[in-house]
């Protein structure tokens, strides 16, 4: 708590700072903050150069004769509007911090009410100052640099199976609901008014239509905020958040089309516009959703050939994303539409193009930016509010919107839900309805549309901005403080957090083929039919077009979820080896298979019928993803062993490694993040630790000290090195350990005679490590038979996969050629295994 | 047409049918004309060129048809709990229909999924990309991640302890709107 409140000091003077600096800057000119202008927060450099410069900026350093060479100058007029932003988002951010320090509070009350409320204090603070709001959250920047980040990184990361799967329920609360929404609300107040419970207000029918429509929509930002930290079940939380996305499409429309109505006046209004407005809600909503999916495509087709460079490859996903946004806007098309499809279309293909850290920066910077923008959005939602200027207060006006929004909301939601429900699979239970209604939060979106209603259109504009203040307040905060509990309390279904496994996810994929044939069979085209169909299209034609060829092999689910387990494994596997305090088992087994991912699990496979044979424990540790019990196996056969070479190796690394200065590592490149491939300092090593073996192999010629020790030595300095490459990378690094290693002793070593005995001896004599392995397992635990079968690489192992291939159609075929083989199959155990140097997949086995 | 249909059921064998199956009265005489549709040899079976994969689709008649898409009806929920506990359990019940999907990997019926099976239809469903080795150690580790026991198969019991643990929600994912 402490902390926080020291936070809170250090926010406010940063604010006085802030203010003392624009202070500063106004004060020897005119004074500027009495004009209430919006001065920050308005990135339009051209608007705010022009104000600053046009008042006061040229007379700053410009007009003003020198009368000598300044050493140093104070120009806040120069900086003022990108300061003052800068200054403004760190502030935001910080109010995160501060809430985040402390998580008793964010477990109850929801982040973005906190945000809210520490609007609230900052508005206060500026307004204290100045007397009058000087900073607010304008339409120009809410719509053109805080909404795009975040409506991008939904789209990116929307669960795509899931959202096209309830499609239709989506679009009928999207379109109808919205629709409902927006005309209820405008038709009761009007005859809320009519019946004279709002006093004297000069607002016509249009008019309260129009507020009515920006009203209606959900916003997708304040139902991220608020039920990201609520998990419900995923259908509900589709349903809800696709709604919030998707009726962006109506509510421009409408806004657009009453707002023209308003402006057209009444009696001008006949059948032709209103027909004229409903083909503009298509257009602008396929329209925009088109502009989106172009620029996703063209994305996708962009990252195919991004290769070579990398770095600003995911810059490409921005840039599109935003453009697609603007296009979209430029047509007066739904932005926001626009760049959802954007997202959602290309995230399969960039996500198969780009390289894998390319993909982790795109996931990283999106969230980044959508996160960061999210805070500001509700830290300026609460600054706004504190304004006199804004507060036009109607209790009846207002009381009655929040009650129709609530109220119609609920009805809309139960109304459609109940037709929606005749044609679900699964209904849609009655305490999702409600969470669904409750859900239907008003955010940032609906306060945007409202500061931009025309005040010469609108005499109450006032009224509706504060109106509209309130209802998002109301829903936010009070809304979101209590979803968790209603969510609790009717027991709304959680989303399960369970780790996938292979049979699941085949067993998944199986069920959508069965059904996919149950359908075809009972001659019903339903939702799985469709969706097999097109997936045989997307990947025949789109992934063929959009997509690497190398990219395409890795869309198999059912393999991505093989892969992605192995390299976890992998992981823990390394981690418990360091944690053991020692990685030697998996140097013993890197040196039989490569770690690449297929023999990983092979190798896995062993450890698992090790595991099986000794039943006591296994009852115990069978579930447990890490093979402790062979690992506890390997130590104590290494244990002697190991303790002996490890005092050699550090020893012998200390002797004889060069250790290369430090500021070579990291040298700095802007596109490349390769860390030292100089080939000098590769060469020094190298032509050190000649030198000293050279040193010592003379010594030792001269009798002073044995050379086996040394031969043994190299051996051990070579093995040693791969705990730290281990550290470094997941899989791949012990085999390029490996390379590098092999790769600084080559080049000059074959060439230098000296060495050469040293080496080459040492590689003939050693025990093939495959043998060595198997001999020592076979020696503490007697294999079992299918561990055996399954020892990593075996020429047999490969050979019997060899029928499978042959046999890809009938299962009579397959058994009957099955047996004879797995016969030959133990027979092939007998004998000895080849030298294990020989690649795994050698062509003559297949 | 639809009267055609009807005339070729008999009326008490809908009657049973609807009893075993749930399926309504409409449903059944719908189904029996796509049935004789798809019956190319017009003997009131179909054969297994029409269905490769599916092995409960061997050789049925009308019952076993309507048997196999029994399956494949939504649970009704409320339905459920009213029902006295000594009735047998429906077609549609969450073990047959997990029995059901068993059956579709246990291709010789020996009640425990083996690495070949297993194999045969990783090769069916996986991508044509993934080589033979790869979809090999898919096997391996799927066998291993479910048994349990240790003893190399993968029982029905273990078959259902995964499905269980995890979120896969066989009740939808074995259902068809339609069929309801």
């Amino acid at each position: 708590m402490a902390a926080s409140w020291g936070f809170t000091l250090f926010l406010c003077v940063l604010l006085m700072v802030c203010r003392g600096l624009s202070l500063a800057g106004e004060d020897p000119d005119q004074t500027l903050s009495s004009s209430g202008q919006v001065k920050a927060l308005n990135p339009e450099i051209d608007n705010a150069l022009s104000s600053n410069h046009g008042t006061t900026g040229e007379g700053g350093h410009a007009v003003e004769p020198i009368t000598t060479l300044p050493i140093v100058s104070w120009k806040w007029h120069h900086v003022t509007t990108p300061y003052l932003v800068a200054l403004w988002i760190l502030v935001s951010w910080l109010c995160k911090l501060v809430i985040e320090a402390n998580h008793h509070v964010t477990s109850v009350i929801p982040e973005s009410a906190l945000l809210i409320c520490f609007g609230f204090i900052l508005g206060g603070m500026i307004w204290a100052a100045d007397k009058v709001q000087t900073f607010r959250l304008t339409p120009t920047v809410f719509f053109f640099y805080l909404l795009p980040q975040v409506i991008l990184d939904a789209g990116y990361h929307m669960p795509n199976k899931l959202f096209f799967t309830n499609l239709g329920g989506i679009l009928v609360h999207a379109v109808i609901g919205t629709c409902w929404n927006a005309a209820s609300l405008g038709l009761s107040l009007w005859g809320c008014q009519m019946g004279g419970a709002m006093g004297d207000l000069d607002i016509g029918l249009l008019q309260y239509l129009l507020f009515g429509s920006l009203m209606a929509a959900v916003d997708p930002v304040a139902v991220i905020a608020v039920f990201e930290q609520v998990h419900v079940n995923d259908v509900l939380f589709i349903m809800v958040f696709g709604e919030s996305l998707l009726n962006d499409g109506v509510t421009v429309v409408l806004f657009n089309v009453f707002d023209a109505f308003v402006s057209l006046g009444g009696p001008k209004i006949d059948a032709a516009e209103i027909i004229k407005g409903i083909v503009s809600f298509f257009v602008v909503a396929f329209g925009g959703s088109l502009v989106g999916l172009v620029f996703g495509l063209l994305i996708s087709l962009l990252t195919r050939c991004t290769k070579n460079i990398q770095i600003i490859e995911p810059g490409f996903i921005f840039v599109l994303g935003y453009l697609s946004y603007l296009t979209a806007e430029m047509l007066s098309l739904s932005a926001i539409l626009s760049i959802v499809f954007c997202g959602m279309c290309c995230q399969k293909y960039i996500n198969a193009n780009m390289d894998e850290n390319s993909v982790q920066t795109v996931r990283y910077a999106m969230k980044a930016f959508a996160n960061g923008s999210e805070t500001i959005i509700f830290v300026f939602l609460g600054i706004s509010a504190i304004d006199k200027v804004i507060w036009v207060w109607n209790t009846g006006f207002i009381l009655l919107t929040l009650l129709f929004v609530l109220v119609y909301r609920f009805i809309g939601v139960f109304f459609l839900t109940w037709i929606l429900n005749r044609y679900r699979l699964v209904p849609l239970e009655f305490v999702d309805q409600v969470i669904m209604s409750y859900g239907g939060l008003r955010g940032a979106v609906a306060y945007g549309l409202a500061v931009m209603l025309d005040e010469n259109k609108i005499k109450e504009k006032n009224l509706m901005v504060c109106t509209t203040l309130i209802v998002v307040y109301f829903t936010v905060i009070l809304q979101g403080i209590t979803m968790k509990p209603l969510v609790m309390w009717l027991k709304v279904k959680r989303a399960a957090v369970t780790e996938v496994s292979l049979l699941e996810k085949l067993t998944n994929k199986m069920f959508n083929h069965t059904l996919v044939a149950i359908e075809d069979i009972s001659g019903q085209i339903g939702h799985n039919y469709m969706r097999s169909k097109w997936k045989y299209f997307e990947e025949n034609w789109m992934s063929w077009i959009l997509m690497k060829p190398s990219a395409r092999k890795k869309q198999d689910q059912v393999f991505d979820v093989f892969h992605q387990l192995n390299l976890k494994d992998a992981m823990e596997y390394v981690t418990e080896g360091e944690r053991r305090g020692s990685l030697e088992f998996v140097r013993n087994e890197n040196s039989i298979i490569d770690f690449k991912k297929k023999s990983e699990s092979e190798s896995f496979d062993i450890n698992n019928a090790n595991m099986s044979n000794d039943h006591g424990a296994m009852s115990t540790t069978s579930r447990d993803p890490i093979p402790s019990v062979s690992l506890e196996m390997h130590e104590q056969i290494m244990k002697a062993v190991r303790e002996a070479e490890a005092i050699n190796a550090h020893h012998l690394l200390d002797q004889h490694l060069y250790k290369s200065r430090k500021q070579h590592r990291h040298r700095f490149s802007r596109s490349h993040f390769d860390i030292n491939r100089d080939e000098k300092e590769v060469q020094e090593i190298f032509q050190r630790t000649m030198r000293n073996r050279l040193k010592s192999f003379t010594s030792a010629k001269m009798g002073v000290k044995p050379p086996k020790t040394i031969v043994k030595h190299t051996q051990k300095e070579q093995q040693q090195k791969m705990p730290n490459g281990k550290s470094m990378d997941k899989a791949k690094t012990s085999y390029s350990g490996d390379e590098g290693l092999i790769s600084f002793v080559h080049p000059a070593g074959i060439e230098n005679p000296a060495f050469m005995p040293d080496l080459d001896p040492m590689d003939l004599l050693q025990i093939p490590p495959w043998l060595g392995e198997s001999e020592l397992d076979s020696s503490m635990v007697a294999l079992s038979h299918r561990a055996q079968v399954d020892l990593p690489r075996t020429p047999s192992n490969l050979r019997r996969l060899a029928p499978l291939r042959i046999s890809t159609r009938s299962t009579d075929s397959f058994t009957l050629e099955n047996i004879p083989d797995t016969q030959q199959m133990d027979s092939d155990q007998l004998q000895p295994p080849p030298p294990p140097p020989r690649p795994p997949r050698d062509d003559g086995y297949v | 047409m639809g009267s055609r249909a009807s005339r070729l059921l008999r009326e008490e064998e809908i009657e049973e049918i609807k009893k075993e199956t749930g399926f309504s009265h409409r449903k059944i005489t719908r189904l029996y004309r796509r049935f004789t549709s798809l019956d190319k040899g017009e003997n009131g079976t179909l054969s297994r060129e029409d269905f490769q994969r599916i092995p409960e689709l061997d050789q049925v008649n009308f019952r076993g048809f309507m048997r196999t898409l029994a399956h494949f009806r939504p649970i009704d929920q409320d339905n459920e709990k009213n029902k006295n506990p000594s009735a047998t359990e429906p077609l549609n019940s969450r073990t047959n229909k997990l029995l059901f999907a068993f059956r579709l990997y246990d291709l010789d019926r020996d009640g425990k999924i083996s690495r070949d099976e297993l194999l045969q239809v990783l090769r069916m469903i996986v991508g044509v990309n993934v080589s033979d080795e790869e979809l090999g150690s898919i096997a391996d580790r799927t066998i291993q991640e479910a048994d349990t026991n240790g003893d190399g198969y993968i029982s029905f019991n273990e078959f259902i302890m995964v499905l269980e643990k995890g979120n896969v929600d066989v009740e939808q994912m074995m259902s068809i709107w339609f069929l309801h």
